[in-house]
């Protein structure tokens, strides 16, 4: 399958670190070439990419087509800002008769959203993945449709308008990411973290059931291995990375709505990573780049550019599935032509 | 209890039209293994279509006759052009073309019909109203809905287990190579079937005109409501979209009328109040989880 050898494991990890460097050096560059606030937008990116990466874990290696990944960003970034929320109104949060206090500090409530991200992913991981194939592309649509309304139903929070923040969080009291460079520099810090861990991650046993359990589930079956049990385990925890992915959203906008959880952004995360290189951590990194610079220019030539980057993508699905990361560096490792997806 | 009777009636225009687009769906899933988030786009077509016919030559007849042919052709041309090439495809290849195709459509009907929304009124043959019961006056065009899609349903069950045509689409579903083999022009048979989906797509469209906005994006929430529906009802079976359909659309519509009033009776009314619009709101995804882990393949699985 492979037109031409892959690089060499140190070429690409030279590439790699080359990439890294690059996004290390933008805001200096961005701010010499007196364009600041390119800063924002790279900041855009990095974040969609944390969210793309998360899918691709459960996409490209467990072969579990979820269209439901923006529910998790979206459950992150509400459970930021209904305590900002609720940090700023002096009231505290009233759950099942539980007094939880409205809290802004970053130590304490990232990991809390993340949890709770973690937690609706296991639980709607349960039902999901019951099945497998069609069905569960359309019931994880379904559920994160579902949150969806939930949230748009929830007046005391805004309801369909959502909420604006007062600030961004702090971090041990401290007002540290109010500073636009040190927000992409967290945010940068956070994608090369993730994407180092999940890298990890895929090389180790847990990683190769899952992979094992994308080209033959039969075969894992057979082996003994419960493969429904390491499917739900990554699924929860591209859910929990997922949610970081909104806290950041949520602190970078200053606003949550329930638009971070429509459907739409679902497929946007598919159309990173499918654009980037499903299977590959870096190629979805790519992939946000790729599309976020592409509806910028479009945007500029056209107000109706979806009229344009539709057709784009179904040309990309029919002629390039690859993807950039293919183009670039080569076929992934692992590579099989046809995980035909959890069915 | 005539509020009662009146949303069992809502219930039931919601789950035909329900059922309209998820027997597209779920034939183009049962015979070409496809799925097609573009079948909201359909529905917008023949809206926007039978809107525009409408409001020009003031007969909605002749926006109807419009809006289906319209939504058959652009289906046949989107499988021509676009699915042929992803039969042998993995679904998320499928899932990936088709959301491209979304904002396509999307934002062509924005270029071509602006922004606004359009606005049709109920043709004036139907606008009135008809006791149901003794003081429980209802819509006759929505009941006019109704008897289409009972109709449509009929029809499709005549088409796919009494016809030839509806034998040779059966036999391209079970097996596509044998059915080739012995002389079935499958390529025509799946042009065919797609556009007939589409058409169907059209007619509901072009009939929740006078009820709903026409606008860019309408396509999209019916849409995941009838993925509910393909779910509960099992994929590829007609039967299961219709019942699911009428299920659906029931849950959903008692759902938002009585929720609140049936929590009050435990909760204080503005608890009640809250707590049940949200879950009015989620009720048809709980009978959705509900369905999943009782019968993971839905309630009529496979083909019928």
């Amino acid at each position: 399958m492979a037109e031409r050898a892959p690089l060499s494991p140190r070429v690409r990890l030279g590439l790699h670190l080359l990439g890294l460097l690059a996004l290390a050096l933008l805001p200096p560059l961005l701010t010499l070439i007196d364009e600041p606030f390119y800063v924002t937008l790279a900041t855009r990116v990095l974040i969609l990419a944390l969210a793309a990466v998360s899918l691709d874990l459960i996409l490209g290696y467990g072969g579990m087509v979820s269209f439901g990944h923006a529910a998790f960003v979206g459950v992150g970034g509400y459970v930021t800002g209904i305590l900002a929320h609720h940090a700023f109104m002096g009231d505290p949060l009233m759950l099942f008769g539980l007094a939880v206090p409205g809290m802004n500090e970053a130590l304490i409530v990232w990991p809390l959203a993340m949890a709770v991200s973690a937690v609706a992913a296991l639980l709607i991981g349960v039902l999901s993945l019951r099945t497998g194939g069609i069905h569960f592309i359309m019931i994880t649509l379904a559920f994160a449709q579902m949150l969806y309304y939930l949230l748009v139903s929830l007046q005391a929070y805004g309801g369909d308008d959502g909420l604006t923040l007062w600030g961004r969080n702090t971090v041990a009291g401290t007002d540290l990411l109010a500073d636009r460079e040190t927000f992409y520099y967290v945010c940068l810090g956070l994608l090369a973290v993730v994407v180092l861990a999940f890298r990890r991650l895929v090389d180790s046993r847990f990683g190769l059931v899952l992979q094992g359990a994308r080209q033959n589930e039969r075969r894992m079956r057979a082996l003994g291995v419960p493969v429904t049990r390491y499917r739900l385990a990554a699924f929860t925890l591209a859910g929990a990375v997922a949610g970081l992915a909104g806290v950041l959203s949520v602190n970078q906008a200053e606003f949550v709505s329930p638009t971070l959880l429509h459907w739409t952004h679902s497929g946007e995360l598919l159309v990173v990573v499918i654009l980037g290189g499903m299977g590959t951590l870096v190629g979805p990194v790519l992939g946000a780049f790729v599309l976020m610079g592409l509806e910028e220019v479009l945007a500029g030539v056209t107000e109706h550019w979806r009229v344009i980057l539709g057709p784009v993508l179904v040309l990309v699905v029919l002629y390039a599935r690859a993807g950039l990361h293919g183009w670039v560096i080569g076929p992934r490792r692992h590579a099989d032509a046809d995980g035909e997806g959890a069915s | 209890m005539l509020l009662f009777v009146e949303q069992v009636l809502n219930g039931l225009q919601l789950g035909v039209m329900l059922f309209l687009m998820a027997s597209g769906l779920t034939l183009v899933f049962g015979i070409m293994g496809l799925i097609n988030l573009a079948h909201g786009s359909l529905y917008m077509i023949g809206a926007y279509v039978a809107a525009t016919v409408t409001l020009h030559t003031d007969s909605f007849l002749l926006g109807l006759a419009a809006a289906l042919p319209a939504a058959a052709l652009t289906g046949a041309i989107i499988e021509r052009v676009v699915m042929a090439r992803l039969y042998a495809r993995e679904h998320l290849d499928q899932v990936l073309a088709t959301f491209g195709l979304i904002l396509f459509f999307n934002d062509l009907m924005v270029i071509l019909w602006g922004r606004q929304p359009l606005f049709m009124n109920v043709p004036d043959a139907l606008a009135g109203t008809v006791e149901v019961l003794p003081g429980a006056p209802y819509p006759v065009f929505r009941l006019v809905i109704i008897a289409v899609g009972l109709l449509v349903a009929l029809g499709l069950w005549y088409l796919i287990t009494r016809t030839r045509l509806g034998m040779r689409i059966r036999a391209g579903a079970s097996d596509r190579e044998t059915a080739g083999a012995l002389g079935i022009d499958i390529a025509l048979l799946y042009t065919g079937v797609f556009a007939l989906g589409a058409m169907l797509a059209g007619l509901a469209g072009a009939m929740a005109g006078p009820i709903l906005a026409v606008e860019a994006g309408m396509g999209e929430s019916i849409l995941i409501l009838t993925f509910v529906v393909v779910v509960i009802g099992g994929i590829g079976s007609v039967r299961g979209a219709l019942i699911g359909a009428l299920l659906v659309g029931v849950v959903d519509t008692l759902g938002r009328a009585f929720l609140p009033d049936l929590l009050a009776l435990v909760l204080d009314r503005a608890t009640a109040d809250g707590a049940g619009t949200s879950l009015s709101t989620m009720s048809v995804y709980i009978l959705m989880a509900a369905v999943l882990v009782w019968r993971p393949k839905g309630l009529f699985p496979g083909h019928g």
